[in-house]
This record gives structure tokens, C-alpha cells and sequence, in this order.
């Protein structure tokens, strides 16, 4: 007896005659969409933040001085400033012929995850400290889980016979881009 | 202390140390009953407790265990062991009971009621109490491992993800990302969320067994044992630079020179069984690939529900079946595709790099 009056009070309580049951429904429904909304406005407002106003980033293309001073093998002297190596062959690295001989400008970004590879000078291969990708001076890939060679960047002689490096173009060797001249620069 | 050293060193090449791994943890499971007794416990620690102090006079395996980001897995070593050891004895207590025809131990308490204030929540504040002071102690007598300050142009060598992460990270040494960073743990996640729903035996509910589903709790600690901890264990003291693999006792050459030329099972099968050309077409390229990844996705489920797995086919139905063998098949692709870069350096069945598809 007691337990029926006490849930018939608390069904009174709970219904007021104020607002009904339809009403409240579309309170909640006008304030959850007032919420949703702000949280979208929050939401496109921290978007802006994917675009800064200033970059603290080199440029994308760069001079890398003349291609006398570079000695045969894997230049890192722009490595650690624009995230290139420049390598100078004597034979082209991919068939072996002696007739190219040339310069091409690889990026330090390995093609499994992006870690950033170490050439190691008596092992005459790059190898990546991440999952142990390891790349030779063409760039080819030849061990461990790297599914593609290393990228090459844009290279072509600037106006005062420096080189010139472009690093918004790539050229990927399993696309056939390295047969590109602008992959490779003959000297 | 040099034959100690080349002797564990000689067990540290990958495929012998994931086969005594796997070896051990099998035993453990047959002998269970054996093996939790406390004597056995209190041995077999002393025994890896021993390793790890003869070891220690070892300056390169110091360096590794005395690393802050190492201690955790050293005392996770033990921590696995004793909470396996825990749950295995109950089992066996249990087993043996319910072979003579009496209840499970967890029955004769079943009636007893604790309350949450004082019964849970005292315990449970005592152990915060305690494991905060353990925290700042720890946290005050050992450094933490700070490296040098973080660029974009260089990486640690060897780089290594937080221990936890350990495995993670040896399975992309195996996998193209999109599978081992993406795919793979994700059926991890789904696959632990769908075993209520794939599991409705309702053997073992409330009390500790091994006897009566050795199936379930077998493959959940092959991958949680043998696909997990052992690889967090493997990253921390088989790793070193260049992420070659160097035994636990061997100074971590950043020059040591591994051949490892990888070869794509395309190339194999062209190259090496054909004597021709790689095709140019990527998907005639990798066609004998292709057949044996569908070969192993249909053709193994199909064989296994009418061979040794009948029972639970018929038990489970179609549906249910299917998704189980794919998990299965899914966590077993890890240890095949390990064991064939160790042995054959195999590095995608299917490479496709054309189209970012490599399995
Ligand atoms: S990021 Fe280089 S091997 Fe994984």
C-alpha cells in the first residue's frame, strides 16, 4: 500500500502540469542543438589552427652551392637543414652504366613510417633506426619493411651554376619518375 | 661468466628465441599442474632472478636493465610470471576437484557477502597509499631517461617506442604499416570486444579453470604470452642499433654488418623458380601471392572446420566460426610472416607498392 502511494506522489511531482511531455522533449531537443552547434563553431574554430600564420620551415627550394665541391658519394651537409641527400655518381646507380655521371637529390624521409635513415659510410647503405629499413646509394630499397625506394627531389643547375634542389616535386621510382631528367642532373 | 654469456647469446637469434619461447609456454600449459605448485614458483623466480644478477656483471646487459624505461620490463617479467603462476594454481586446485566430483573452491564461498565500505574500499586505499610511495621513490632515485632534445632531421639509434609499444613495433617490422599499425591491432581491439559474443560456453563462468577450455584460454595467452609480452621482451634486450638483432650479452656495434637482403615471393616465384622477368602488370606480378593470401583465408577455415576443429563448427555454427577463424587466422599471420623473413627473408607476399598494397 504504501510503495503505490509513494510512486503515485512521485508521478505527480515528476508531471507538473507546467510543461508537458512534448514540450520537454522539445526543450531538450532545441538545447542539445544549441550545444551541438557551439561545440561544432569550437570545433572549425581550432581547424584554424592547422593553418599558422608564420612557418618556421626553410624553403622549399634551395640553392646546395656547386657541384664541384661535392665529392663522389652521399653529401649530408644538407641533411639536417633541408632534409636531403645530395649523392654524386660517377655511374648511373640503377643500371651501372659508366655514361651518367651525375647528381641526384634523395629525401631523408623513409618510406615505411618516416623516421629519418643514418648513412653509414662503410656499409655504403642508409639504414633506418626505426624498423631497420635499409636503403643503398641509389636509394633502392633492399632490407627490411621500406615497401618503396627513398623519394627523389627536384635538382637542376640555377642561373650562377649552383644546384638547385626542389623539394615540392618528387619523383618515386616505382611510378617510373626516375627516369625523369629533372631527377637527375648530369655533369 | 663467458660461456654463461655466449651460451644465452647463441639462444638470442630470433627464430630460436621465439621457438624456446613458444616451447616453454607450452610446456607450461601441458604441465600446469606441475608448475604452479609453490615450490616450482618460488624456483623458477629465484632461477630468472639469478640470470638477471649474473647478467648484470655484464656492462652491456647493465646498461639495458639499469635504463629507466628497461626497469618496468624487468619487473614485468616477474609480474606476468607470478599473476600466470596465480591464476594457473587456482586452476589446477579446481581441476583436480572437479575431477573427483567436487565443486569448484569459488562454490563454497559463493554465499559470502562483503561489503564495499570497509571490505573493498580499505584494501584499495592501502594499495594507493603504498604504490604512490613506491612511485615518488622510484621516481626520485632514478632518472628519467631523457635523450637529447627532439629534431626533425635525426633520429635516436636505435629509436625505440615506449616498452609498451614494443610490440607494436616489432610487428612493422614485418607488415606495411597500414596493416601492422591499422589493421592488425584494430582486430585486436574488436577481436577482444567480440569474445563475449564468440565465447558462449559457459564453462568456467565464476571460477578458475584450464582443464575444461584449454582451446580459449590457450589461444589468449599464445597471443597475450607468446605475440606480445615476448616481443616487449625481444625489443628491450635483442634490439640494438640500426635495429639489428644483437644478443642480450653483445656490445651494441652500431657497424655490425647483417645481410638481409629481402625478396618479394613475387620475385621468387619469377625470378628465382621461373628464371623470366617480373611482368609488368602489378596484379599478374603478384598473382601467386594473391592465391595463396585467398588460398589461406578460405581454403585453411574450410579444411579446419572439417578436420580438427569439426566440433566447434558444429558447436558454434557458420557465423560465429567464421569470424573466430578469421582472428585466429589473423594473429597466426604474425609468427608465419616472422619466421619466414628469419628463415627466407621473404619480405611481402604480396607487394604491390604501385598502389600502397603490400601484405
Ligand atoms: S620508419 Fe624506417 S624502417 Fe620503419
Amino acid at each position: 500500500m504504501a510503495t503505490s502511494e509513494a510512486s503515485q506522489k512521485q508521478i505527480t511531482v515528476m508531471n507538473p502540469d507546467k510543461v508537458s511531455r512534448r514540450g520537454f522533449l522539445g526543450n531538450v531537443l532545441v538545447g542539445w542543438g544549441l550545444f551541438l552547434a557551439g561545440a561544432h563553431v569550437g570545433l572549425l574554430g581550432c581547424v584554424r589552427f592547422l593553418f599558422p600564420n608564420v612557418l618556421f620551415e626553410p624553403p622549399q627550394s634551395f640553392k646546395a652551392d656547386l657541384p664541384n665541391t661535392y665529392a663522389e658519394g652521399v653529401d649530408e651537409r644538407f641533411k639536417n637543414t633541408n632534409g636531403v641527400w645530395l649523392v654524386k655518381t660517377v655511374s648511373d646507380p640503377l643500371s651501372g652504366r659508366p655514361a651518367d655521371a651525375g647528381m641526384f637529390a634523395l629525401s631523408t624521409t623513409c618510406t615505411h613510417l618516416g623516421c629519418i635513415p643514418n648513412w653509414l659510410a662503410a656499409d655504403l647503405k642508409f639504414k633506418c633506426p626505426c624498423h631497420g629499413s635499409g636503403f643503398r646509394m641509389s636509394g633502392m630499397n633492399f632490407e627490411g619493411p621500406a615497401p618503396r625506394p627513398l623519394e627523389r627531389h627536384r635538382i637542376a643547375f640555377a642561373d650562377d651554376g649552383q644546384i638547385l634542389v626542389d623539394k615540392s616535386q618528387k619523383y618515386q621510382w616505382e611510378k617510373g619518375q626516375w627516369i625523369n631528367p629533372e631527377s637527375f642532373l648530369k655533369i | 661468466m663467458a660461456l654463461f654469456e655466449s651460451f644465452f647469446n647463441s639462444l638470442a637469434s630470433p627464430e630460436l628465441y621465439t621457438l624456446i619461447f613458444t616451447g616453454v609456454f607450452l610446456l607450461y600449459c601441458a604441465r600446469y599442474r606441475l608448475l604452479t605448485r609453490p615450490g616450482w614458483v618460488v624456483g623458477i623466480s629465484l632461477a630468472i632472478a639469478l640470470f638477471f644478477i649474473i647478467g648484470a656483471q655484464n656492462h652491456d646487459f647493465m646498461t639495458i636493465i639499469a635504463k629507466g624505461d628497461n626497469m618496468p620490463i624487468v619487473i614485468m617479467i616477474f609480474a606476468v610470471f607470478w599473476c600466470l603462476s596465480l591464476a594457473f594454481r587456482q586452476a589446477a586446485v579446481n581441476d583436480m576437484r572437479i575431477e573427483k566430483g567436487e565443486p569448484p573452491t569459488e562454490a563454497l564461498d559463493s554465499n559470502k557477502k562483503v561489503l564495499v565500505w570497509p571490505d573493498l574500499i580499505y584494501p584499495e586505499f592501502v594499495c594507493t597509499v603504498l604504490l604512490t610511495a613506491i612511485f615518488i621513490a622510484w621516481g626520485i632515485a632514478v632518472e628519467a631517461p631523457l635523450e637529447e632534445p627532439a629534431s626533425g632531421t635525426r633520429a635516436p639509434n636505435p629509436a625505440k617506442a615506449p616498452w609498451y609499444f614494443l610490440g607494436l613495433q616489432e610487428m612493422l617490422v614485418y607488415f606495411d604499416p597500414w596493416l601492422a599499425g591499422v589493421v592488425l591491432p584494430g582486430m585486436i581491439v574488436v577481436g577482444l570486444m567480440a569474445i563475449p559474443y564468440i565465447d558462449t560456453n559457459p564453462r568456467g563462468n565464476g571460477y578458475f579453470t584450464f582443464k575444461e577450455r584449454p582451446f580459449a584460454i590457450g589461444m589468449f595467452l599464445f597471443g597475450f604470452i607468446v605475440l606480445w609480452v615476448s616481443l616487449v621482451i625481444m625489443g628491450t634486450f635483442l634490439r640494438g642499433p640500426n635495429w639489428n638483432f644483437f644478443g642480450p650479452f653483445e656490445y651494441w656495434d652500431p657497424h655490425k654488418i647483417e645481410p638481409l637482403v629481402n625478396v618479394n615471393l613475387s620475385e621468387f616465384i619469377w625470378v628465382g623458380m621461373g628464371n623470366t622477368r617480373l611482368p609488368d602488370n602489378p596484379l599478374i606480378r603478384e598473382a601467386p601471392g594473391i592465391l595463396l593470401i585467398l588460398a589461406y583465408f578460405v581454403i585453411t577455415p574450410a579444411l579446419l572446420a572439417k578436420t580438427i576443429l569439426k566440433k566447434f563448427f558444429h558447436e558454434m555454427g557458420f557465423a560465429r566460426f567464421s569470424i573466430l577463424i578469421m582472428l585466429l587466422l589473423g594473429m597466426a599471420s604474425l609468427p608465419i610472416k616472422m619466421l619466414l623473413r628469419w628463415t627466407i627473408n621473404l619480405k611481402y607476399v604480396v607487394a604491390i607498392p604501385e598502389w600502397f598494397f603490400n601484405i
